[in-house]
Order: C-alpha cells, then sequence, then structure tokens
C-alpha cells in the first residue's frame, strides 16, 4: 500500500490540478463556530484523509464540500470553480454517508441506478453501468435484494457503488468504515486502497480513527476545535507533528512542558516543568527559539531506550523505576516512572527474556533528533 | 404425526401444566375483557342485524322470520346504487382532500418547523376533536349558506356568492374538515420517522427538491399514507352528521338511507339491516386491504 501511494504521489507531481479548494472557510451554527478558517488543497486523484476527534468540524468541512451546509464565511470551489452558490444536486461529488443511508423502498440494482436514471442516461447506459459498479465492489449476486437484506459490510459495498456509478469529480467519504467491526474494518480498508488505485478518482474521507487515515492516505489534515492544526504525509505527521495536539492525537507520545534555556541551529536546550534538562531537536531547523521561550518536548514510546546503566554519550538520559507493565503481544508497553516524578511511557518489543522488578534502577534515554520541541 | 408416540411422552405436558397455572390462562386473562366486549356490543348484534336483514318488509314490534335475500335484491334499484355510488363517491373525494390538505402540515410540522414547537402545532390542530361534530357541522352552515360568513366576504371584494350549502360540495368541505386532524396526526408519526439522510442522499445523487420528494419522501412515507388514507375512508363511508346536516335532500349516503330506514319516514328494518351489511362489507374490504398493506411494508 504505501508503494502504491509513493506512486501516486508521483502522479501527483506531473499532474498539479487541484479537484477541491476551500479558502478561509468559516461555519457557524447557533453562534458557535464549527470550522473556523480552513484553507485546504485537494490534489487531483489523491487520497485525502480528514482526521480528528468527534466535534473537531470534520464533518462540517465535508459537508461543506458536499453542499449539504454552506459557508458562513469563505469560499468552496471544486476544479477551480466557486460552488458557493451551487446546491448539492449539481456538485460534481458523492458522498458515501456514515450509516450509508440506502434507500430502502428500492433494491440494490435502483439504488446504484438511481443517480444515472436521474441524470437521464439512456437503458442500455444505466445497465452496463450498474452492472459495472455491481462488479467492482462484488455484489453482482445480490443485486435484486433490498438493503434490510444485507450485511453491514455489503451495505457498505453497495453505498460505494451508489457513489462511484456517477463518475463524480470527488469521492467524499463520511466515517465510511465507522459501523464495521474490526475485522470486516481492516478488509475495507485494504479494498477501498485498491478501490481508489483502480478508478483514478480524487477520495476525501472523514474519519476518527488515525490507524485508518495512516494506513489509506496520500495526505492527512489533522483538525482540532474548527482548524487545522497540520497537512501532511502520514509519515510527515507521524515523525514531525507541527503542534502538540497533532503529536499526541497521533499515535502515543510522552510529553514534556518545558522552557528553552539556549539554543543553538540544530539544537535547543530545555528545562522541563520538573527541573528535567533535555537537548530537543526545534520545528524547523535554523531558526531561532519561539519567542516565549515556551515548548512542549515530544518524544515517541518506541524511540525511548530502556537500560541498567546510564548510557554513555546520550544527553537525554535519566534514571527511574518501572512502575507498570501492559503485554501487548509483539510490543510491551511499560510506564517508568522518572526521579523527577515524570511518567514516560515506553514501547519495547518483545524479545525482553525478563523484567526488571520495581526497586531496580532504570535508565530511559532517548536522541536530541527524537525529542521534538513543539511552540505551544 | 406419528402415531407411534410413546404414551408416556404425551402425557408428559398435561403432568407438567398441573404444577403451573394452565396454559390458556394468560391469554384468557389478558384477552378475555376485550373478547367478552367485542362478542357482545359487535358480534352479537351484527349477527341480529343480519337475521334482520334476511326478513323483508319488517317494521317495529313485527315477529322475526327470516325468509330469504329480497331485501338484498331491493339494493339492485338504480335510485339505490346511486346511493351506494354517491357515498363512495363522498369517501373517495374527503380522502383525497384531506390527504392533498393534511400531507404539507404533516410534513411542514415533521419536518420544517423548528422542534419545540411540533407538540403544540399538533395540539392546535387535534383541538377541533374536543367539540361535538355536531357543533363542527353548524358552524360549517354558518359559513356556507347564501348568506353566510363566505358569501358576506365573496360580496364585499365583488365575487358573485357561491351556492354551496345542501349540495355535495358542502358535504366533502365538512367531511374533509372533520378528518384533517386524523390524517396529520397519521402522516406526522409516519413523517417524523423519515430518515433525512436519505433525503441527503437523494440530492448528492443529483435529485432536486421535488425529484427527492417523488421518489423518496413519498415512498418513504407510502405506509403512513395507506394508512391515512384507509382510516378517513372507512369513517367517512359511514358518516352520518355531516350528510345530513349540510348536504341537503340531494345527498342521500348509506348512513343516512340506514337511518331513514330505522327511525326516518320509511321504518323498514329489514331493509336497513340488509344496507348496513352492504356498509360492513365495504367497510371490511378497506381494513382488509388495510392489512394486507401494512403487512407488505413491514417486509420492506
Amino acid at each position: 500500500m504505501s508503494q502504491a501511494a509513493t506512486q501516486n504521489q508521483g502522479a501527483m507531481a506531473t499532474d498539479a490540478g487541484l479537484d477541491v479548494e476551500l479558502r478561509k472557510v468559516f461555519k457557524e451554527f447557533n453562534r458557535e463556530m464549527a470550522v473556523q478558517g480552513i484553507d485546504l488543497s485537494i490534489r487531483r486523484g489523491e487520497f485525502f484523509s480528514i482526521l480528528g476527534p468527534s466535534g473537531c468540524g470534520k464533518t462540517t468541512t465535508l459537508r461543506l464540500i458536499a453542499g449539504f451546509e454552506l459557508p458562513s464565511a469563505g469560499e468552496v470551489l471544486i476544479q477551480n470553480q466557486s460552488m458557493n452558490q451551487v446546491p448539492p444536486y449539481r456538485r460534481p461529488v458523492n458522498t458515501v454517508f456514515q450509516s450509508y443511508a440506502l434507500f430502502s423502498h428500492m433494491t440494490v440494482w435502483d439504488n446504484i441506478a438511481f443517480g444515472l436514471r436521474l441524470k437521464k442516461q439512456g437503458k442500455a447506459a444505466v445497465q452496463e453501468r450498474v452492472q459495472e459498479a455491481l462488479k467492482l465492489v462484488k455484489m453482482e449476486t445480490f443485486a435484486h435484494r433490498y438493503p434490510a437484506q444485507l450485511s453491514g459490510g455489503q451495505q457498505q459495498r453497495v453505498a460505494l457503488a451508489r457513489a462511484l456509478v456517477n463518475r463524480p469529480t470527488v469521492l467524499l467519504l463520511d466515517e465510511p468504515l465507522g459501523a464495521l467491526d474490526l475485522k470486516l474494518r481492516k478488509e475495507m480498508q485494504m479494498e477501498l486502497s485498491i478501490l481508489h488505485r483502480e478508478v483514478g478518482l480524487t477520495f476525501v474521507m472523514v474519519t476518527h480513527d488515525q490507524e485508518e487515515a495512516m494506513s489509506l492516505s496520500d495526505r492527512i489534515a489533522v483538525m482540532n476545535h474548527g482548524k487545522i492544526e497540520q497537512i501532511g504525509s502520514p509519515k510527515q505527521i507521524y515523525d514531525r507533528p507541527q503542534t502538540p495536539f497533532v503529536a499526541d492525537f497521533i499515535g502515543d507520545t510522552n510529553l514534556f512542558r518545558g522552557k528553552v534555556e539556549g539554543f543553538h541551529p540544530a539544537k535547543l536546550w530545555v528545562v522541563t516543568e520538573h527541573g528535567l534538562k533535555m537537548t530537543a531537536q526545534p520545528l524547523e531547523s535554523g531558526k531561532s527559539a519561539p519567542v516565549s521561550g515556551q515548548v512542549v518536548l515530544s518524544i515517541r514510546p518506541e524511540k525511548i531506550r530502556l537500560s541498567y546503566r546510564p548510557s554513555e554519550g546520550q544527553v537525554n538520559c535519566f534514571e527511574g523505576r518501572l512502575k507498570n507493565v501492559m503485554y501487548l503481544g509483539t510490543h510491551i508497553h511499560c510506564v517508568i516512572e522518572l526521579l523527577s516524578g515524570d511518567c514516560v511511557t515506553i514501547m519495547q518489543p518483545n524479545t525482553v527474556a525478563k523484567l526488571p522488578n520495581a526497586d531496580t534502577p532504570l535508565y530511559a534515554s532517548w536522541a536530541t533528533e527524537d525529542c521534538l520541541a513543539l511552540t505551544v | 404425526m406419528s402415531t407411534q408416540v410413546p404414551s408416556s411422552l404425551v402425557t408428559q405436558p398435561d403432568a407438567h401444566s398441573d404444577k403451573e397455572s394452565p396454559r390458556w390462562l394468560g391469554p384468557l386473562v389478558l384477552l378475555g375483557p376485550s373478547g367478552l366486549w367485542l362478542g357482545l356490543l359487535l358480534v352479537i348484534p351484527t349477527l341480529l342485524i343480519f337475521e334482520l336483514s334476511l326478513v323483508p318488509g319488517i317494521r317495529p314490534g313485527d315477529i322475526v322470520n327470516p325468509s330469504g335475500l329480497d331485501n338484498y335484491g331491493l339494493i339492485f334499484q338504480p335510485v339505490y346504487f346511486r346511493v351506494i355510488g354517491r357515498s363512495l363517491f363522498f369517501a373517495f373525494g374527503t380522502t383525497f382532500f384531506a390527504l392533498l390538505l393534511g400531507f404539507p402540515v404533516a410534513y411542514w410540522i415533521a419536518l420544517i418547523a423548528p422542534k419545540q414547537w411540533r407538540n403544540l402545532l399538533l395540539l392546535s390542530f387535534v383541538l377541533p376533536l374536543w367539540t361535538s361534530s355536531l357543533l363542527r357541522s353548524y358552524a360549517w352552515i354558518t359559513i356556507l349558506r347564501p348568506t353566510g360568513v363566505l358569501n358576506s366576504f365573496l360580496q364585499l371584494i365583488g365575487i358573485p356568492p357561491l351556492d354551496l350549502l345542501n349540495r355535495s360540495p358542502a358535504v366533502l368541505i365538512g367531511m374533509s374538515y372533520s378528518m384533517l386532524p386524523y390524517i396529520v396526526l397519521v402522516l406526522y408519526a409516519s413523517l417524523e420517522k423519515l430518515d433525512r439522510r436519505l433525503l441527503e442522499a437523494a440530492a448528492d445523487l443529483g435529485a432536486n427538491p421535488l425529484q427527492v420528494f417523488w421518489k423518496v419522501t413519498i415512498p418513504q412515507s407510502l405506509p403512513g399514507i395507506v394508512a391515512g388514507a384507509l382510516l378517513v375512508f372507512i369513517t367517512s363511508l359511514g358518516d352520518f352528521v355531516d350528510p345530513e346536516l349540510l348536504g341537503g335532500a340531494s345527498s342521500m349516503t348509506l348512513a343516512r338511507l340506514i337511518y331513514n330506514q330505522f327511525i326516518g319516514a320509511t321504518q323498514n328494518w329489514g331493509f336497513g339491516s340488509a344496507l348496513s351489511m352492504i356498509l360492513i362489507f365495504l367497510v371490511s374490504l378497506a381494513i382488509a386491504l388495510l392489512i394486507k398493506y401494512g403487512d407488505r411494508s413491514q417486509v420492506v
């Protein structure tokens, strides 16, 4: 899948067309700002995800693109055309709804043919394209069933076919896999990824599941409180988070609040609230320290090494005791309480034969480049 | 259906039910009271009417002596055919107008009006039911008569007066008005359950508001529309007050004819009973349709 992602990125470099653009978009509901000044550019053919906790405005953003909501301010463009005056039924987008929203009074076939028939396509053309769409989602044998007679996964496929059959410019997916159980979810993730490659359309997906967003997307926009925190590839988002929220929301991390004591083009010296002295990597090397001097340090649990002796030449090395262990099969999740009182979470591969007891002095250490200084 | 079941197996259920209360006791307790009520006040009277309908030309005080279907033969006279036809026309017309007026109202209350106003709005539509139907009909007389409220207003704005009272239009107006609260309640219950995401999904697939309405809203609320329409149809088929007070001599209906056979001038209980049986048959037919249609819509 990652190979496909890089291929897509290569393709995008040559075709820089934008399919969806949001310019300074605001949306207010009853004097509450659901979306606060969003700028987004989604490239043609891209699998783009909007990720965030519930209530962050991600679904509202999708509904603004679909046309179910109109922006209070700002502009929504699809293929460089302003959509502000265009009702949903005239927009070149189709949506896969969160709980599918299939028409219960129609068969699978009629559900899929709905959009084509409205566009006054000839009978033969409808026949051919519905058949093609059914084949795409492997539902040929279910054409004459009613939605109530299908399982959740099957309904999901029909919803996908119903949207894709219209060959929209952009396919919008609102938590498309949210209602499926874990195993089916993994299966559908794989299929969605293959489907995206096959049809070559722009996909915009809303999800609160970071793993789903990471595994499927070319790029991700992380949203919080109606604002975009960061836009980037899954790797950028995970390895180079721009804000403490992104670092915390994507994967696990250890966060320390601290004050900048000194800086060097590629290094920052920070003292944390509890007096730990750490050297950290500034957000962008070569840039000076933030004006306020306040930063949040983020260290990923899998970047921390654990040893019985203080490691030589390691700058960020602190003594502590084992407080809690969770056995996760492939990994072991440890919580170490440092002498300062701070707790750090560590992810160890399951290769350690025996875990130390709670009284053994342990040393947790991490490299400067794994200790990211984020501005508050 | 094997006859070779050991007797010990057959007697087992009986032995089991000895310890607990008998199996039929629960249904009897639950259904008994209403069954008694229905039996005494519906089934037996209906059978009595059926018996009466088999006696030709019976008057109050005569001995009941069933002798055949002569009364049913009378119905095949054109004059009575026209009465049945008119009753059906009023029932269909009322159903049509009640739907036409009630659907937009129910739609507006269920889907457009602010949530906190819905109960109040529904209440205001049910409010007329708190007054007597007789009173409501008299109110319509005041409005529709040649020198009534409506014609005074029409005169004021320079439109020639309308002659509505004691003719079919007055009956249809009165009956549609009486039925409106019922149909609004039934349609509201159906539309309120309508999944709005389906409306969005249809718009998303390219349906303009009118297409959304015809292709999604109407089919999705069809069970409610059918239930409401049949409720109105059945009730208005047997309506007596509105045709009697608003319809005049020309608007003879089944219900009025039956009234005349029992209490009015004609006094022919046998024929009146036969007409009653016809009315019961027509209403049962409509209910049978409702049950059949209701079941089908549940499967889908």
